[in-house]
């Protein structure tokens, strides 16, 4: 009834291809960038921003690379972490080696250091595939872990092994507040997800896709499978590097390497399967679900009155992790995403839906 | 060169634990195409089976020989395995007949969330200890031939003979039984096998017992020497790269591939590792599986892939 498309007609291109065709899409995207930029900076308490939304923006973004990957182009990966540590202390030694560098720079020029080892470590993807490919990424995630450990040069020498970051800014406006960081997140999220959205409907989206559905026949087809394959890695990572200089400078603010161990890039992969693979909405809802959970399962026990320990709750989060995982596969392979669309299909049709 | 030696052999030794748990990951992967990524949650599960188990049998009995305990305990835990995998073909891969390999590994990786979460809610978090009589004490040899000997763990040796023994075990398990052919078969055609009336449910349980089998002695003499607690599954992620190095369908590339990365990182730590700043050990193995994957991708013993459209 409310979410009905006809006579809604498509008099040009622009029209045909725009990202929500539909007007109603329209207006509740719109509606929800209002709530998210007005709305809540209003009503939303210290708590709110500080634990549960600027985490879930920024592995949101980390999953939207990583879907990028594995979603769109089928090479997957485990080394996510790794790639966001990159980031994280590249734009680190260029705040801190070079006077007055701006934070948007640090963060780009984070992005293509993760570029860089993003496509470093993509090479091995042109000999080997699938499971293979996983091992190689792993290679990747433990030379990292190593390197901000052991190598003091990264870490400015900081006699812990953990570094920080204090007093950012972005043109003049100091970002210290959990509002403002709130914020400066949302933005670079918003603009990731449209760029990121944008490509992969276009002819290297395409590239992608036709790699992933199935290689020797897209390469038969004319795609050049090293130019998709190492696209793919280098745009993923970057954003995945935006994401971990987002991570450690405004959510963490002093890091070590263990805040990007093996664990983060599992979490990620499980937030991209969850979420729905090649769904750029599906990174969002995935992202969601993975930060809300346990902030769930750590509250309703206290509701209902039964006290449960720590570790009983982080165990039960592994096995409902786990059990949702295999669920997912079996039950429905792409994800949150898909039954949000399966969702939309039926409000066409409410209420007759024959 | 006594030092040297004295590496080497820990090398070895090291090697040949890796080769236990490779070993797992190979017979899942021969048999079902399935890369089982929940390997290390399964060694942990078991260690944790048996050390609890070893602990509270002779409670509930109300006896005290230690190796009746240890007895009563493996065969429980070995049951519980068992169980283990007969719930994990009926709940998730009987689903998942068919799907890519993908589809497959990230359905473990959810195994092994689970198991971890499972394991240690079952039988608690702490750190336990198994103690199935391994000698703590190490051992000289060739003391006439360098000055002080070379140092060899008694417990290593019993390790890796006992690792040697499960590898000849299953090779005669795997080519001479009946079992073991239609094991084969349905690793080398699922479709064919299936048509000639093997049945492939009661294959895969079969076969993820027996890998729940590798996995409790992996269990029970890493847990002897480590302790038994949750850093155990992670050791699973050190014997990727045995089983990338060896082939993925190979049991002796299983074992010469531990014995490789065994070997290679122990003297790769002491001879290059202080020139890096040391610790690299923890990457060692994988750069070197990677440099390897390169030059032959199917690994060292693996089956030639081939692509087809």
């Amino acid at each position: 009834m409310l979410y009905r498309e006809n006579g809604q007609f498509k008099t040009s291109y622009a029209a045909d291809q725009q990202i929500f065709p539909i007007f109603q899409e329209r207006w509740a995207m719109a509606l929800l960038l209002l709530v998210a930029f007005v709305v809540l900076p209003l009503v939303g308490s210290e708590y709110w921003f500080r634990a549960i939304l600027i985490p879930f923006l920024i592995l949101s973004l980390a999953a939207l690379g990583l879907n990028i990957l594995v979603g769109y182009c089928g090479q997957i990966s485990l080394g996510t972490g790794a790639f966001m540590a990159v980031g994280a202390y590249a734009a680190y030694n260029f705040m801190v080696r070079i006077e007055d560098m701006p934070l948007i720079v640090a963060m780009l020029l984070g992005g293509l250091s993760a570029t860089v080892i993003g496509v470093l470590f993509g090479i091995p993807s042109l000999r080997i595939k699938g499971l293979y490919l996983a091992v190689a990424t792993l290679a990747a995630q433990f030379f990292t872990d190593w390197a901000f450990l052991r190598i003091g040069w990264f870490t400015n020498n900081s006699s812990s092994g953990s570094v920080s970051m204090a007093r950012l800014d972005v043109f003049g406006v100091p970002i210290e507040s959990p509002v403002s960081k709130y914020l400066f997140v949302l933005t670079v999220v918003c603009v990731f997800a449209l760029m990121a959205k944008n490509l992969v409907r276009s002819a290297i989206g395409r590239q992608w896709m036709a790699i992933r559905d199935m290689d020797v026949a897209a390469a038969v087809i004319g795609i050049r499978p090293m130019y998709a394959k190492l696209s793919a890695f280098a745009v993923s990572s970057f954003i995945v590097g935006v994401a971990g200089v987002l991570w450690a400078f405004v959510h963490l603010g002093a890091w070590e390497p263990a805040a990007f161990s093996i664990d983060r890039s599992f979490q990620l992969l499980f937030m991209v399967i969850i979420g729905g693979l090649g769904s750029i909405a599906g990174a969002f809802l995935g992202a969601g679900f993975i930060v809300l959970l346990p902030l769930a399962l750590d509250q309703i026990p206290h509701l209902l009155g039964i006290p449960l320990s720590t570790a009983t709750i982080t165990h039960l989060v592994h096995m409902i992790f786990g059990a949702l995982i295999v669920f997912f596969l079996i039950v429905e392979p792409h994800g949150l995403a898909k039954l949000w669309s399966v969702g939309k299909q039926k409000l066409r049709l409410w209420p007759f839906p024959h | 060169m006594g030092f040297f030696l004295e590496t080497l052999f820990g090398g070895l030794m090291a090697g040949m634990l890796y080769s236990l748990i490779a070993l797992g990951f190979v017979l899942i992967y021969k048999a079902s195409g399935v890369f089982n990524f929940a390997q290390g949650a399964m060694v942990l599960f078991a260690a944790l089976a048996m050390s609890r188990f070893a602990e509270w049998i002779p409670q509930w009995l109300g006896f005290e020989s230690l190796l009746l305990a240890n007895l009563l305990a493996f065969i429980a835990a070995m049951a519980l395995m068992v169980v283990l995998a007969w719930a994990i073909e009926r709940l998730c891969l009987s689903k998942l007949v068919n799907q890519e390999g993908i589809t497959l590994l990230m359905a473990t990786l959810g195994i092994a969330y689970f198991l971890d979460g499972f394991g240690q809610t079952l039988f608690g978090s702490d750190i336990y200890n198994i103690n199935v009589g391994m000698p703590k004490d190490p051992a000289f040899i060739l003391e006439g031939t360098f000055e002080g000997g070379v140092m060899i763990s008694k417990e290593d040796l019993v390790a890796a003979a006992i690792a040697a023994l499960l590898v000849v075990v299953l090779a005669l398990f795997f080519q001479k039984t009946k079992t073991g052919r239609a094991l084969r078969a349905v690793a080398d055609d699922h479709q064919a096998a299936q048509s000639i009336g093997i049945p492939l449910n009661k294959i895969w349980v079969i076969v993820w017992s027996v890998a729940g089998f590798a996995a409790l002695v992996a269990g029970i003499i890493w847990g002897s020497k480590l302790g038994v607690q949750f850093t155990l599954s992670l050791v699973a992620l050190k014997a990727l790269p045995v089983v990338i190095l060896g082939g993925l369908t190979s049991v002796p590339g299983a074992i010469i591939g531990g014995l490789i990365i065994g070997v290679g990182e122990k003297l790769s730590e002491i001879y290059i590792g202080p020139m890096l700043g040391g610790g690299i050990e923890i990457w060692f193995a994988y750069v070197l599986a990677l440099g390897f994957l390169l030059v032959r991708p199917q690994g060292l013993f693996g089956e030639k892939i081939i692509d087809r459209v």
